[in-house]
């Protein structure tokens, strides 16, 4: 309980932990998935785990927009960029992402154009203030980002700016979430909705979860005591033998969403008829791309794309880890060939995978107290 | 990227409607609040940024907690490297004051 002298209001924490251990049938054993990466960084940072008892299991979700981009569409996107003519710009999170051919950083150290933005619009001006350039952004991320870029391409429009493009792999979660509880070795019973996400998207959306699947889901905060207060209310659900839409997160998330972020993305863009994710295959309906009516600012249409598809390195079992069938520490590279700094699969490039979040304080601490043991 | 970052607005622009001048911890950055047209935050209110676009109005008091919890996170360092928005901040537009 390495972070609770950080907690803000250690009594609160304390007094809603013991709640949750008032609620847990002993008897039996709950499987939670937390959607969202920021959440997963979240419990490992805070050590929630250590909080919770034993027969609460965390499963880390699909929500960690760089781990669940499959290798193929990195390699597409740079092979866009080595026209000397093109600027490849993406966010931070992306430029240490391995493609076949290394990632965005290691193809900048070879001469490519790479710049980090840390907005779109960032890409946008860059394109302005080089008119000579062809500046194309590498957008991802789910429901949280995609209005993002859609402004700036409705931006881009009215402003005139043809020298500027997205090359667009932004995905939506709820065929996600769909797709792992269609996936037969996976046994969930309940939810820890995304927060951010849902700022957006609203709480809506998760109904079906809740009426098809019998679900509990609670749309939840990411401090501790959020996140704490979000699992009581699940296992309270859960004890009355309810499924039911709650929303944690209410002084953030409205019921209804954004409709402004909502219109700009449905203005912009339509679903593809299918994606491929990272773990999960192909699934369908659970990307978008660029309308015919910006088809201009679409670089998949602008250039050619190769299309690469690529398989993970055999050893690697990052789509285990991400349907949450492995531990992150059950992977064979993992800790081993597979580090923060030389990281093999996505899922230990970013800070909301699982693998880094393990690794950077699960691993990290397992490692400190092995080596202060006395021989 | 996921995770949003909290900000004052400072300034807006008559002549640019979506444009407003926001404080994050002391850095401030020009940030589009066109995802609020159907509610446009005024001088002093509060919001949540998600790569450079407000995306929601908070209370005071939720954006102090929000920042604790990007402190907490070990993230708000790299939220704030976000916010000065890796140089290109105002490559074409005048400073704001």
């Amino acid at each position: 309980m390495k972070f609770v002298d950080e907690f803000r209001d250690p009594e609160v924490i304390n007094k809603t932990a013991e709640e949750i251990r008032r609620l847990v049938d002993p008897a039996r054993h709950y499987r939670l998935m937390e959607v969202c990466g920021g959440h997963t960084h979240a419990i490992y940072r805070f050590g929630l785990k250590d909080i919770l008892p034993s027969n609460i299991e965390l499963i880390h979700g699909p929500g960690c927009p760089v781990c669940v981009l499959p290798m193929g569409r990195i390699d597409d996107g740079l092979e866009l960029a080595k026209d000397s003519n093109v600027v490849f710009t993406a966010f931070g999170d992306m430029m240490r992402v391995p493609g076949v051919q290394g990632s965005p950083l290691e193809h900048k150290a070879r001469g490519m154009d790479v710049r980090i933005v840390y907005s779109p619009a960032d890409a946008l001006k860059l394109a302005k203030a080089n008119p000579d350039k062809h500046v194309m952004f590498f957008a991802i991320g789910f429901e949280t980002t995609a209005p993002s870029t859609a402004l700036t391409i409705i931006r881009a429009r009215a402003e005139g700016i043809h020298n500027f493009s997205v090359f667009c792999n932004h995905v939506t979660i709820i065929p996600a979430i769909r797709a792992i509880l269609d996936s037969p070795d996976m046994r969930l019973d309940a939810f820890i909705g995304p927060g951010h996400v849902s700022t957006v998207i609203g709480c809506r959306p998760y109904e079906w979860i809740a009426v098809n699947e019998h679900k509990p889901i609670v749309v939840s905060g990411f401090e501790p005591l959020d996140m704490l207060q979000s699992i009581v209310m699940l296992l309270r659900q859960l004890k009355a033998g309810e499924a039911k839409v709650e929303n944690q997160y209410k002084r953030v998330v409205p019921w209804e969403g954004n409709r402004a972020a909502l219109k700009a993305m449905s203005n912009v863009f339509e679903l593809r008829p299918y994606f491929e994710w990272r773990g999960l295959g192909f699934i369908s309906q659970s990307a978008l791309r660029i309308r015919d009516n910006y088809a201009e600012f679409d670089a998949e249409r602008r250039f050619s794309v190769p299309g690469v598809r690529v398989t993970d390195p055999k050893a690697a079992q990052c789509g285990e880890v991400l349907k949450g069938v492995l531990k992150p520490a059950q992977c064979k590279l993992f800790g081993r060939e597979c580090t923060p700094e030389h990281p093999v699969g996505a899922l230990m490039v970013s800070s909301e995978g699982s693998c880094a979040a393990y690794y950077n304080y699960e691993h990290r601490k397992a490692m400190a107290t092995t080596l202060a043991w006395p021989a | 990227m996921c995770l949003a970052i909290p900000g004052k607005v400072i300034e807006l622009f008559p002549g640019l409607p979506y444009l407003a001048t926001v404080e994050v911890a002391g850095v401030r950055r020009k940030v589009d609040l066109g995802l609020l047209e159907n509610d446009m935050p005024k001088s002093g209110d509060w919001v949540l940024i998600h790569v450079g676009f407000a995306m929601s109005k908070i209370s005071e008091q939720d954006a102090l907690e929000q920042m604790q919890t990007l402190i907490m996170l070990g993230e708000s360092e790299q939220a704030i490297q976000e916010v000065r928005g890796y140089g290109l901040e105002d490559a074409d537009e005048p400073e704001a004051s």
